[in-house]
């Protein structure tokens, strides 16, 4: 079995609103950072994983994005994958 | 209608439950049954109200971890069974999260948390959740919430509105919902999911009685 440490990145879709966002980046502009042009907060989520190779890793991974991470009628997800 | 008995669901992290139940058995004289969500045995409930609150402590999303319980995963015989389910508040949220709904719940725009009476124009009783509503007319309910901005893209919404599967719309959209939409059924009608809470107005003595319809229709067939 090989372990594999996966970074999921989860974000809202660029149609959907991030209200949280632009409180950020309205108290970044009062902070004096300069030149923000857009500000959106997503997730990152950090997962270890066993499995036979990377392919059975990535397809468990491919899983949990879809039906449980993201909520893809509202967010996008990617994630990257190192071999342990 | 003697032994119509109404399942209301716990999660841990539900607030509303008791008063749903309340509603129910003190306002209408309906038996409710309270159904833990590790049970997956609905055959002793004729509908099922999925309550308010914060289940699983809306961790990852508000009703993403309550969409995996053993009780969501028997509801979907139960939905086509015909059986009506009535999704309140966190129960919306968790019927759009299992896809009973279509759509999203999302933070409020303003990113306040709303309590507030609030204003709605029935804009369907597909289902006859809202029968008791002369046309284009306005009810009163409380809502309570910080995610309750609902959220569809433009086909969906296409197929909502042409569909008639908008139930209610807010006169004075107090949290950016798309299309001021504040509940939907599904094609069928026998489910329901909303952000304002009905229980909370089964009694003039705590505001108003514009509630008690919808909880009544749970015993529609």
């Amino acid at each position: 079995m090989d372990q594999f440490a996966v970074k999921v990145f989860v974000r809202l879709r660029p149609s959907v609103l991030d209200p949280a966002g632009e409180a950020t980046k309205s108290a970044s502009i009062k902070l004096g950072a300069e030149g923000i042009k857009s500000l959106r907060i997503g997730k990152m989520i950090e997962v270890k994983i066993e499995g036979n190779g990377e392919n059975e890793v990535r397809e468990k991974i491919d899983l949990l994005c879809d039906r449980l991470f993201a909520n893809t009628v509202i967010e996008d997800y990617e994630y990257s994958l190192e071999k342990l | 209608m003697d032994n119509f008995t109404v399942g209301v669901v716990v999660f841990p992290g539900s607030n509303c439950d008791r008063d749903v139940s309340w509603a129910l058995e003190g306002c209408l004289d309906i038996r409710t049954k309270y159904l833990w969500h590790e049970s997956s045995d609905l055959s002793d409930v004729d509908a099922i109200v999925l309550p308010g609150g914060f289940s699983y402590g809306d961790y990852l999303r508000c009703g993403a971890i309550a969409r995996f319980s053993p009780l969501i995963n028997a509801l979907d015989e139960f939905v086509k069974s015909g059986k009506r389910v009535l999704g309140i508040c966190n129960g919306f949220q968790i019927l759009t999260e299992s896809g009973f709904l279509p759509g999203a719940l999302v933070a409020n725009k303003n990113l306040n948390f709303i309590c507030d009476d609030v204003e709605l124009d029935i804009v369907s009783s597909k289902g006859g959740w809202f029968n008791n509503v002369d046309e284009k007319q306005t009810i009163k309910l409380p809502i309570a919430h910080g995610e309750g901005r609902y959220h569809c893209d433009s086909d969906t919404l296409k197929k909502l509105v042409d569909n008639e599967l908008i139930a209610l719309r807010y006169k004075n959209n107090p949290n950016g919902s798309s299309f001021d939409i504040a509940g939907i059924t599904n094609e069928k009608g026998n489910v329901l999911g909303l952000m304002p809470h009905p229980e909370r107005a089964c009694d003039e003595t705590i505001g108003g009685t514009d509630g008690l319809f919808t909880l009544k229709s749970l015993i529609l067939k």
